[in-house]
């Protein structure tokens, strides 16, 4: 199941020793899966063990249909000549789409139940608990995740100069983890869930998540370890760090004991304050390695690239860095503020957050003055400014985020709505417009095309999702801070003003303002989504104003 | 290149730099963890906090299956208005059982981690039902399934050795009953002799209205009604909590 091979002597496409063994894996998953379907407990672990066994048997024809392929026409058809394998990463890109359309779109059903609760429709599968954890899964790691793993091996080959390591094993890790994405997403509307924030998938998508990521692992380092040029890139530093820590964070927080091996259900292995702590030195670490570290790995590829400029400070990028994955570790207990956790924890936690500014900041500098002597670009290029934009908005959060944690405003702060807005102008201003910008260059290059297929619909994205963030995260300023000044209100008696149920009326007209601010967000990735399709089709929008940057696939690498 | 080290030797070596990241991010998570389970002070031990009995696991379960924790919280903090609003703060001890906590991150919803007693089952039932019939503001979803669902509860003594090994103090005994006492606990007027003895202060009454069966409605209410109601509070008030 390891990375496998050069294909040698053979036919680029068929069955090398390597792809044997896969499909020789394969087929016993396919049986015990299927041991484990006749076998199971609960319904959920049936109907898994089957998707499972379906998608382990699609996985040998795969393999059997592209040697055949392969051998009839003299060579795999995803070998364009370029000598990279791109194939994985345009399969990646799509993902990205389809994902996030997804999640965007469930998100803004939940925001809608929380304004208008009737629409939970008061069935199992329809209610916000079970909805939010798919919404938020869907958008961080089927939308980002997507976009990471096909950035990731876009960026790496070019900035190494050598083709993508493995044969299959490139495949593996997409499938495989698309796989993960629709066991936790049906899991979640079936009841099946650990109630960890960002971490519910249950014992067995988690060791599966497990498999797939040491693959990806090993692709990337082997890719690197190949790599014709002497240095390796800072993008992929950062790729890299996402990469080990993910695997990390994701081993440690879902240690759980299940109750049988056919059954859905498991028990955390710890308890209370440890297993609070581990949660949320997870959870915070999800935002900090999976949503920060990977994403600015993009940053340090397509910024420049796109910008036709070397990044800013090759000293700077050392620093921020080092410093980055060195503190953000840290700051998970400021999750924790005025709890049952040791206090001393909490002070870690906040002193460390507090200094995450720094090299955050770092990055954000280090971003935006690589446009230096191409500002110009900001009006020419939506492209360029939404990749600004993203940055800008990184810079936003990432000084939000280290005032939240101080206790005294965290004392307000924490369980309300300003939480919730705080994520999203990192998730929708950072983490999407970043992803944005990079398939908006990506889909062209991949496909060959010479530009987009229109530039003003980049414009008519940026403006309309823009919009939609500040809407969403003005609206949960608002009722964060109303809420948590409701809670603690006193009348002139020295009693507590208003009851729970009054401060939860009062959210109503900011839950209104917040899911319209997600509908627009939805929108402008519609609006993606068609142009993204007409430009693999190979159009161009005729009378197009605005004047298209050149073609990013002949242009040297960003400069190190 | 004069210079004893030069960030160049990582950027040439893949293995170094994986190396590195990987020191350099374990770190922090080490030092903050690991002491936590070897202070002894993280958890003082309180009188009265025990395991979940079967049927308030099975509540609690199903409280982890609807993800309630979207927008509820366990965990009330040491400032004024939360206790004044809620009581007496969270202790370490009352969630040493819980796998997972569940002290959540988000009050959309109040917080529930003394909620037990504070309303009557009838209540419950009816708010589980149709939330606005009870608190017009509300904007939680409605549970009426919870009520016509039968529990199932064939693997509840898996579930009691699961967490045993997690570390629980669940006896042979409370295993071996497991069903026993699940089924004692949702029934009137049943023998509560052995699941007094193994889980003191456990409720034992039709939780959801309906003694014909046993419904996820019981289970759940079942464990909203114990919640935060384990220690005796009273008791501490004037000794060990006055510092």
């Amino acid at each position: 199941m390891a990375v496998s091979g050069a294909p040698g002597s053979n036919l680029p496409g068929t069955m090398t020793s390597s792809a044997w063994a896969v499909a020789g894996s394969l087929i016993a998953g396919t049986v015990l899966s299927i041991i484990i379907a006749a076998k199971a407990q609960d319904a959920p672990m049936a109907a898994h063990a089957w998707l499972f066994a379906f998608a382990f048997a699609a996985g040998v024809m795969a393999l059997g249909q592209r040697h055949l392929n392969a051998t009839t026409h003299g060579g795999a058809r995803e070998d364009d000549g370029t000598g990279y394998n791109d194939g994985v990463v345009k399969a990646g890109a799509i993902a990205t789409l389809f994902w996030g359309v997804a999640g965007f779109l469930v998100g803004v059903v939940i925001a809608f139940q929380l304004a208008f609760p009737f629409l939970n429709l008061d069935t199992a599968i329809t209610n916000f608990g079970r909805l939010r954890p798919l919404h938020t899964s869907a958008v961080i790691f089927a939308f980002g995740g997507n976009a990471l793993i096909a950035t990731s091996f876009y960026v790496v080959q070019r900035t190494c100069r050598t083709r993508l390591a493995g044969d299959v094993a490139p495949w593996f890790v997409f499938w495989g983890y698309n796989l993960f994405i629709v066991v936790a997403a049906t899991g979640y509307l079936m009841g099946v869930s650990q109630a960890r924030e960002y971490a519910e998938p249950e014992w067995y998508a988690d060791l599966w998540l497990t498999l797939v990521w040491v693959v990806y692992l090993l692709v990337f380092l082997a890719t690197l370890a190949k790599r014709k040029e002497p240095h390796i890139y800072v993008a992929n530093w950062f790729y890299l760090a996402f990469i080990v820590t993910i695997a990390m964070l994701h081993i440690g927080n879902n240690l759980a004991i299940p109750e049988s091996l056919t059954s859905s259900k498991s028990y955390a292995l710890f308890p209370g304050v440890q297993d609070a702590l581990i949660q949320w030195w997870y959870g915070h670490n999800a935002v900090g390695f999976f949503l920060t570290a990977g994403f600015l790995g993009m940053m340090y590829y397509f910024v420049p690239k796109r910008a036709e400029r070397p990044v800013y400070s090759y000293r700077l990028s050392i620093v921020h860095f080092w410093s980055l994955i060195f503190l953000y570790i840290w700051a998970g207990p400021h999750h924790l503020h005025f709890t049952a956790l040791p206090d001393w924890a909490q002070t870690l936690g906040m002193t460390f957050s507090i200094m995450l500014w720094m090299p955050s900041w770092g990055g954000m500098i280090n971003g935006l003055m690589t446009l230096s002597g191409a500002w110009d670009k900001l009006r020419t290029d939506p492209v360029i400014r939404m990749l600004v934009v993203s940055v800008a908005f990184y810079g936003m959060s990432t000084f939000e985020g280290p005032v939240m944690s101080v206790k005294a405003v965290n004392s307000l702060s924490h369980y309300t709505d300003w939480t919730i807005g705080h994520v999203h102008s990192g998730a929708l201003g950072w983490v999407g417009f970043v992803s944005f910008g990079a398939i908006y260059c990506l889909i062209p290059w991949l496909w060959k095309r010479e530009r987009l297929y229109s530039l003003a619909l980049v414009s008519w994205h940026f403006w309309i999702a823009t919009i939609g963030i500040v809407l969403y995260i003005t609206a949960m300023w608002v009722s964060g801070i109303l809420q948590g000044l409701m809670w603690r209100a006193y009348d002139a008696q020295g009693f507590l003003e208003y009851s729970f149920a009054e401060t939860v009326a009062a959210m109503h007209p900011f839950y209104v303002i917040r899911a319209l601010g997600g509908v627009l967000f939805l929108v402008g990735a519609l609006i993606m989504v068609y142009n993204c399709w007409m430009t693999i089709k190979g159009r161009v929008r005729e009378s197009e104003p605005l004047p298209a940057p050149a073609p990013a696939g002949a242009m040297p690498q960003p400069a190190e | 290149m004069a210079k004893k080290f030069s960030h160049e030797a990582i950027e040439k070596n893949s293995i170094l730099l994986l190396l590195l990241t990987l020191v350099v991010v374990a770190i922090g998570g080490l030092v903050e963890i690991v002491p936590t389970f070897l202070i002894k002070s993280t958890i003082e031990d309180v009188e009265g906090v025990r395991p979940y009995s079967p049927l308030e696991l099975a509540g609690r379960n199903i409280y982890l299956r609807e993800g309630c924790y979207t927008c509820h919280s366990q965990m009330i903090r040491s400032l004024r208005s939360e206790v004044e609003r809620y009581g007496h703060y969270s202790l370490a001890a009352e969630s040493k059982y819980d796998h997972p906590f569940q002290w959540g991150s988000k009050r959309t919803g109040p917080d529930l981690a003394r909620v037990g007693g504070k309303y009557s089952d009838e209540w419950h039932r009816l708010h589980m039902a149709d939330p606005r019939a009870v608190v017009p503001e509300s904007v939680m979803p409605g549970y009426p399934f919870l009520a016509s669902t039968p529990l199932d509860y064939r693997n509840t003594s898996k579930g009691l050795s699961a967490l045993a090994m997690a570390g629980v103090p669940y006896a042979q005994e409370n295993i071996e009953n497991a069903r026993a006492d699940l089924e004692a606990q949702a029934t009137p007027d049943a023998d509560t002799e052995g699941l007094m003895q193994r889980y003191p202060k456990a409720v034992a009454r039709d939780f959801d209205g309906n003694p014909a069966m046993i419904s996820e409605l019981d289970a759940l209410v079942a464990y909203l009604q114990m919640l935060g109601t384990l220690v005796d509070f009273n008791a501490y008030e004037n000794a060990d909590f006055k510092q």
